[in-house]
């Protein structure tokens, strides 16, 4: 029971974001295995209250960075899904017109400045956006996610001292699922928590269950409300297991049962759903609504996506330069 | 502190390659809040409690008394943190700024590898044109200081090597201040190398001209029977060249290419053309340098046109040595230049 309750209306509503996530991670999985779709991707399933608890606090022109592993936070965002589909299969209608894939989605009219596939590649740029809303003084925040394995990256400790010491409204957001690819965590990180390297920084860190919505949605809004007023950056360490491997096809033999077990038992959506139950909601019409809802949807958008045109190679080298 | 230097009152005049750099920037903050300064020491503590006379204002000096006039929230010193910096001004000019970054010394841009080949330059096109990243990475370049290997690099040929990047090389007080002015108004992350050698080189500036235009070369001498096309402190030492040259009947045309991305190709080989000799130099060294890639793109196409073969003056395939007579013979100098277009007329 987090401590933390949302008024019931707010959770029923993140219950069915994080649902739709979940599904449509697991249908893109399943559509990734029929081999049409090119290059790679990666699952969000298992982190999806991070997404949605820290989305929940932004505003459209806020921005955040990503990584590869960001189809959940390009939906939390509010990306659309048949351009955001089409981006997956390198189509000209794509959200970045094939020029990105599933690792650089990029939607600059909802803020995300995209995702990243250097690990810790977009944690400087949020500060640097920061440091834009900060001079332009628009009340935009800056948020960045990231995984554990991206905070034993130099750039990523260079960045948090900078948002310190200029104090910018920045969130940082350490997604932390116990694996780097194939390497724990227990044994890449030094600290037994990755929110203490928050005091390094002189900034504050907490660390909070990604299964349990409420307390992410709760320390998020702590925050993006200290950022707002000007009080400076924060980390979040939100806690998960990796559901499915590192990337989609990943066999996961580095890993032990009782690990991926331990995912399965923390999974997030059963947890919000007997949560949901317990308050008095008929959580299995809410999930069946939501599934017949995102079923159609994604049928549309992975048919619409296989049919559309290719990017004309003439263009391949469009978009490099602006002039 | 500004008396030199500020446009209202030097007009068309004669000032150093770094009074140049200083009032394009000062220009560019003036027209656009938008046009922020970041880097090492380019307040030097002004601000942050030390007195503004002892104030560094970068490490040769470009960005002193900047900080007077613009505040420390537009003349931001930073930590010394190459690639967080770097990071910052690509999230930055993402967000609606026009950063200009000073990473000091070229030799500290690996430092931010990451940042200059997989962020800056890439995020337009990965993103399908949805962003620009209209930045500045300002930093020095070159030998002669008997600064050593870890602060003497010059990186042409590595950032040309990165597709989305713009680099330019000024040779000249007129060019640094011109083409300055253009790579801040410019859309594209622009890497732009000042040549240590040429901060205290005066010459002709009008700062009413405005920007020169990316992607043009530059031609610092009139002549018929060779092209000696040099980039940046190599151009100057061209010129040097030129007047040997001279003396012995040998007329050398001398470009500076200034804008190594975009190249003005057509321009070169219309140049090129006419006098059917090419010497290309540049400080970098000798692999897959720009030199290289000139003399190939240009051999390319005037091939049967050429009187001679295309030579090449770059430094020595190595790092940058330490001991000035080793420094002397590693890096490109106007009597090499000298004997490779005497080579050219068959007079080697």
């Amino acid at each position: 029971m987090s401590a933390h309750q949302l008024p019931l209306g707010e959770l029923e509503q993140a219950y069915r974001r994080m649902l739709t996530i979940r599904l449509f991670e697991d249908r893109a999985r399943r559509e990734f295995g029929k081999g049409d779709m090119p290059g790679f991707v990666h699952s969000y399933a298992g982190a999806e209250a991070i997404a949605t608890g820290v989305c929940a606090h932004l505003t459209n022109a806020d921005m955040i960075t990503s990584t590869h592993r960001g189809h959940g936070h390009c939906l939390a965002k509010g990306v659309e899904i048949i351009p955001m589909v089409a981006e997956l299969y390198g189509r000209a209608n794509g959200l970045c017109k094939g020029r990105g894939g599933s690792m650089h989605i990029a939607d600059f009219s909802r803020g995300i400045l995209g995702a990243n596939a250097i690990v810790a590649g977009g944690v400087g740029i949020a500060v640097g956006a920061a440091l834009a809303a900060r001079t332009l003084g628009d009340g935009r925040v800056a948020t960045t996610f990231f995984g554990d394995g991206a905070t034993s990256q130099g750039v990523l400790h260079e960045s948090m001292n900078l948002a310190s010491i200029w104090k910018l409204p920045v969130v940082f957001v350490c997604e932390n699922n116990g694996w780097a690819e194939s390497t724990p965590s227990s044994y890449a990180v030094s600290v037994p928590r990755i929110s203490l390297r928050a005091a390094g920084y002189s900034m504050p860190g907490a660390t909070v269950d990604a299964s349990d919505y409420e307390a992410v949605h709760e320390v998020a809004r702590v925050a993006v409300e200290r950022a707002r007023r000007g009080d400076g950056p924060s980390f979040i360490e939100a806690v998960y297991r990796r559901i499915g491997g590192h990337f989609a096809g990943d066999p996961e033999g580095y890993r032990s049962k009782d690990d991926r077990r331990a995912a399965r038992d923390g999974d997030v959506i059963p947890r919000t759903f007997g949560v949901l139950q317990s308050r008095g909601l008929d959580a299995a019409m809410i999930t069946a609504e939501v599934e017949r809802d995102i079923v159609a949807r994604l049928d549309d958008a992975f048919a619409a996506a296989r049919a559309s045109e290719w990017p004309d190679v003439q263009g391949a080298s469009n978009y490099v330069y602006s002039n | 502190m500004f008396t030199a230097t500020d446009p209202t009152t030097v007009g068309s005049a004669t000032m150093t390659f770094l009074d140049a750099l200083k009032v394009a920037l000062q220009a560019c903050m003036r027209a656009n809040p938008r046009v922020v300064l970041l880097g090492e020491d380019i307040a030097g503590g002004a601000g942050q409690g030390a007195p503004l006379e002892g104030a560094m204002g970068g490490t040769f000096g470009v960005t002193k008394g900047l900080l007077e006039e613009f505040g420390a929230a537009r003349v931001l010193d930073t930590p010394i943190s190459e690639a967080g910096i770097t990071a910052a001004t690509v999230g930055a000019a993402m967000a609606g700024l026009r950063p200009v970054t000073d990473l000091m010394w070229a030799s500290f841009a690996p430092k931010a590898f990451d940042e200059i080949v997989n962020q800056a330059s890439k995020m337009r096109f990965m993103s399908g044109g949805q962003t620009s990243v209209p930045m500045v990475l300002r930093m020095a370049v070159g030998g002669g200081l008997r600064a050593a290997a870890q602060h003497s690099d010059t990186h042409y040929a590595l950032f040309t090597n990165i597709p989305g990047l713009k680099v330019v090389a000024p040779a000249t007080p007129s060019e640094a201040h011109g083409l300055l002015v253009a790579s801040i108004l410019d859309d594209d992350p622009v890497v732009f190398l000042e040549h240590m050698a040429l901060y205290t080189v005066r010459g002709p500036v009008d700062p009413s001209a405005g920007p020169m235009r990316l992607g043009e070369l530059g031609v610092l001498r009139a002549g018929s029977d060779v092209t000696i096309a040099g980039v940046g402190h190599s151009a100057i030492m061209a010129l040097e060249a030129a007047e040997t040259l001279a003396a012995s009947g040998i007329s050398a045309e001398v470009l500076s290419l200034r804008s190594l991305q975009p190249l003005d190709l057509d321009g070169l080989v219309a140049k090129v053309g006419a006098t059917g000799r090419l010497v290309v130099v540049e400080e970098g060294p000798a692999r897959c340098s720009v030199a290289s890639d000139i003399a190939a793109q240009v051999g390319e196409l005037l091939f049967g046109d050429l009187r001679a073969p295309i030579v090449r003056v770059t430094s020595n395939h190595s790092p940058v040595p330490f001991s000035p007579p080793l420094e002397d013979a590693h890096r490109p100098s106007s009597s090499k230049i000298v004997v490779a277009a005497r080579r050219t007329m068959g007079r080697g």
